[in-house]
């Protein structure tokens, strides 16, 4: 049975070959078969996965690994990549929902995509092409096949990101994506090289994650220090941490079905899913984890306040992904992994819907973005209206909600684990209540209040298709559930998530793959966290969720009964409120101290060593001979007469020689 | 048999070398081409002498062989001539550098 397991990255493969090769001829003849395709190799790559996710929960929790290997993709010496699938509860939490999440996006995109000419085709191909790289990603079982996987989601990040690349800005947008994270992906490959080559050292040449996990403790604490920094160093530039975040917010230049499946839902997860599934390294060094913690804690922090002042609900979204993200990261930080995915899973669930919601928003007001031209739609499209609140309720974390459990998780462990401390706990509460506050306002602006759009699009306001409300509510619906299955202990729940991935995390991983390393750490953390009582929990939750409502009755405040209360502000405190519309000057500071001495670099290397050294000494080579033939050519003259003079003056100096040197 | 043997490689040499000077020197096409037909004739000569010398038929034939290319040499270069001059009315061969680069 899990030897299907191929099934699953090949089925959207399919899918791309298909449209990809035949697209426009089908897209001319029968648009409708183009999203066939597309939506049904990624629904059939769903089934087989759910099919497989119920037989491992059949099997007992310490089996539930299963290596399948394909084929040898390479071969060099010793040291061999296969393309191999590994099973087991982390790959196939992430392949649930990134199948599931990406199929429900695919079905929206009909709708909203449907109205784009010529270009339909093109835009399931690369979303297929996204699901069989994502899907590589998280289901390989070395790290050379999940490095592809990352590389491909890249590039189809990229891809979609300058979809409509007629438009300058939209390419540029994709091609600032793309060079920040070759950027990362340079360390991630630097991490990976060091690894591969260390454990060559020690007569292990594989990059198969059970090898690698398996003899980790024959590696040096330093040495997996600055492998596991340069990894994250990879992570944060997928994943849009400080310091390589900048290109998420300018992502949000794609369709939006794009910004929801990629920039929120699945491909920025890659990340946190790399951590987690690195945990055995990660573990080993505890310095490589505090940077996780304090960067997560960090990017969760200043994302959100980067989101209090945008207009643009699509960017407004965008850093709230990152602050989640940054969440998440916290999670992996002070060592709940389990939290940590927790929250991937229940926000790809919310973050998605947002997506979508803002996307139907956007689809009514005729491509207008900016939020001050919006408001009152709430009666105009109830389904997207009470959809986007019950994300955002669960965004926010309120009570009963799905965010409310993962994100009270990943602060609990924040303050409760022997890695975490109070400071970092402040910090995403602060964080959260911001979330509260900027959501708000994004509601209270869109949908609250008078309509603020011109009379020419007032008139084209509508409810989305039905394509694309059916997975809002499927998405709504799993928002407000989703957090059933890590309801903690401390709330009368048993955590499902936590024990379903205890197999491969921390301690269960330790008895998988039979390394004693790390366990000490972790034996000491679940002695500490049983220690601690529920009554702290109790109380934290408690001051989490107060000071949350307190962001949303600040926003009620501010953005329904006097709306005069923004602008007052902002005159009072010009500089906070220029340097938070203006991210904190975090580009140009990029600008000023890595692109313009990167171009200045380039434009050097390109006019000088260029043009004058490599090409002067090419050209130079060429004009040389080019001198010689043309002083060679004078004696060509094309005169018969002069050839004869010169045949018969050779003549007789041959036989000049032969008479003269030779017999006399 | 050897009388005179001498005298005939000296009068073909003299041959050879007026063919020679005509062949580098004179401007018309015709008297080159009359040049190198002394000059084959000069070679002719040699041919013979030394075949009567060794008294072996060779000579005469590769004479009769150098005849045969001289005639059928002489018909394809008057041909050319007479194209030359309808063309550019000239047959000085300084004029025509066209076997250049």
């Amino acid at each position: 049975m899990f030897d299907y397991v191929w099934l699953i990255p090949i089925l959207p493969l399919v899918g791309v070959m298909t449209n990809g090769f035949f697209g426009r001829r089908i897209e001319r003849s029968n648009k409708k078969l183009v999203h066939w395709i597309g939506c049904g190799t990624v629904g059939l790559a769903f089934l087989v996965t759910c099919l497989l996710f119920l037989k491992m929960l059949g099997l007992e929790p310490d089996k539930r690994l299963y290596d399948f290997t394909w084929f040898t993709w390479m071969a060099s010496g010793d040291f061999s990549v296969a393309i191999g699938y590994q099973i087991d509860p982390l790959s196939m939490f992430m392949c649930m929902f990134v199948t599931g999440v990406g199929f429900l996006i695919h079905i929206y995109s009909i709708g909203y995509m449907w109205t784009d000419e010529g270009s339909y085709f093109r835009f399931f191909t690369y979303l297929n092409l996204f699901m069989f790289s994502m899907i590589n990603l998280i289901l390989a079982d070395n790290f050379v096949l999940m490095f592809l996987g990352w590389e491909g989601v890249g590039l189809c990040s990229y891809l979609l990101i300058a979809f409509w690349f007629s438009d300058k800005a939209n390419a540029v947008a994709g091609k600032k994506a793309f060079i920040t994270n070759r950027v990362g992906d340079f360390f991630f490959a630097i991490g990976m090289l060091l690894l591969l080559v260390n454990l060559g050292k020690h007569g292990v040449w594989s990059l198969n994650f059970s090898d690698v996990f398996s003899h980790a403790s024959l590696l040096s604490p330093g040495l997996i220090t600055a492998i596991c920094l340069l990894f994250f160093l990879g992570c944060t530039a997928k994943s849009a941490q400080i310091p390589l975040y900048i290109w998420l917010p300018d992502a949000m230049a794609g369709p939006t079905p794009v910004s929801a499946l990629i920039h929120a839902a699945t491909m920025v997860t890659a990340g946190v899913y790399f951590v987690a599934r690195c945990n055995i390294l990660f573990t080993m060094s505890p310095l490589a984890m505090q940077v996780v913690a304090v960067v997560g804690a960090l990017t969760a922090f200043f994302a959100a306040t980067m989101a209090l002042t945008h207009n643009d609900i699509k960017k407004v979204l965008a850093y709230s992904t990152i602050s989640q993200l940054g969440y998440m990261f916290l999670g992996l930080g002070v060592g709940a992994y389990a939290a940590g995915l927790f929250h991937v899973l229940t926000h790809s669930f919310f973050k998605a819907l947002l997506f979508m919601c803002s996307g139907c928003v956007i689809h009514a007001m005729s491509g207008e973005q900016d939020m001050r031209y919006m408001g009152g739609l709430r009666k105009k499209m109830p389904i997207t209206f009470y959809t986007m609140v019950i994300a955002t309720l669960a965004i926010i974390g309120f009570p009963g909600f799905s965010g409310f459990f993962s994100k009270d998780e990943i602060l609990w462990k924040a303050f409760s684990s022997p890695s975490g401390n109070s400071m970092l706990w402040l910090i995403g509460v602060l964080a959260a209540a911001m979330t509260a506050f900027y959501m708000f306002r994004l509601i209270f602006m869109t949908f609250f209040n008078e309509c603020r759009a011109s009379e020419e699009v007032k008139k084209h306001i509508h409810e989305a298709p039905k394509s694309m409300t059916f997975p809002l509510i499927v998405l709504a619906f799993l928002s407000i559930v989703g957090g059933l299955i890590g309801i903690p202990a401390a709330l009368g729940g048993s955590n499902l998530v936590e024990h379903f991935l205890e197999p491969i995390m921390g301690l269960g991983a330790g008895k998988i793959f039979q390394d004693a390393a790390g366990t000490a750490v972790l034996h000491e953390a679940h002695a500490a966290a049983a220690h601690a009582s529920y009554m702290t929990e109790y109380i934290l939750m408690a001051i989490t969720s107060t000071i949350v409502l307190a962001g949303v009755g600040l926003a009620y405040m501010m953005y329904m009964q006097k709306r005069t209360i923004p602008e007052t502000l902002a005159q009072k405190f010009p500089v906070l409120y220029k340097l938070l519309l203006n991210k904190w000057y975090i580009d140009e500071l990029y600008e000023w101290n890595v692109i313009k001495p990167l171009h200045s670099f380039s434009r050097f290397l390109w006019q000088v060593a260029d043009v004058k050294i490599i090409d002067g000494f090419v050209n130079g080579t060429a004009r040389f001979f080019m001198r010689c033939g043309g002083m060679l050519r004078n004696i060509q003259t094309g005169y018969v007469q002069r050839y004869a003079v010169t045949f018969v003056a050779g003549t007789v100096a041959v036989i000049v020689y032969y008479i003269f040197v030779l017999y006399i | 048999m050897a009388d005179h043997q001498n005298i005939y490689l000296l009068l073909s040499a003299i041959l050879f070398t007026i063919g020679c000077g005509g062949v580098l020197t004179r401007k018309n096409a015709i008297v080159v081409f009359l040049c190198i037909e002394i000059m084959l004739g000069a070679v002719n000569l040699v041919f013979i002498t030394f075949s009567r010398a060794n008294t072996s038929p060779e000579g005469i034939f590769m004479v009769m062989c150098v005849m045969a290319v001289a005639a059928a040499e002489a018909a394809v270069g008057l041909a050319i001539f007479v194209l030359l001059y309808r063309k550019t009315g000239s047959i000085n061969i300084d004029k025509f550098n066209l076997l250049k680069w």
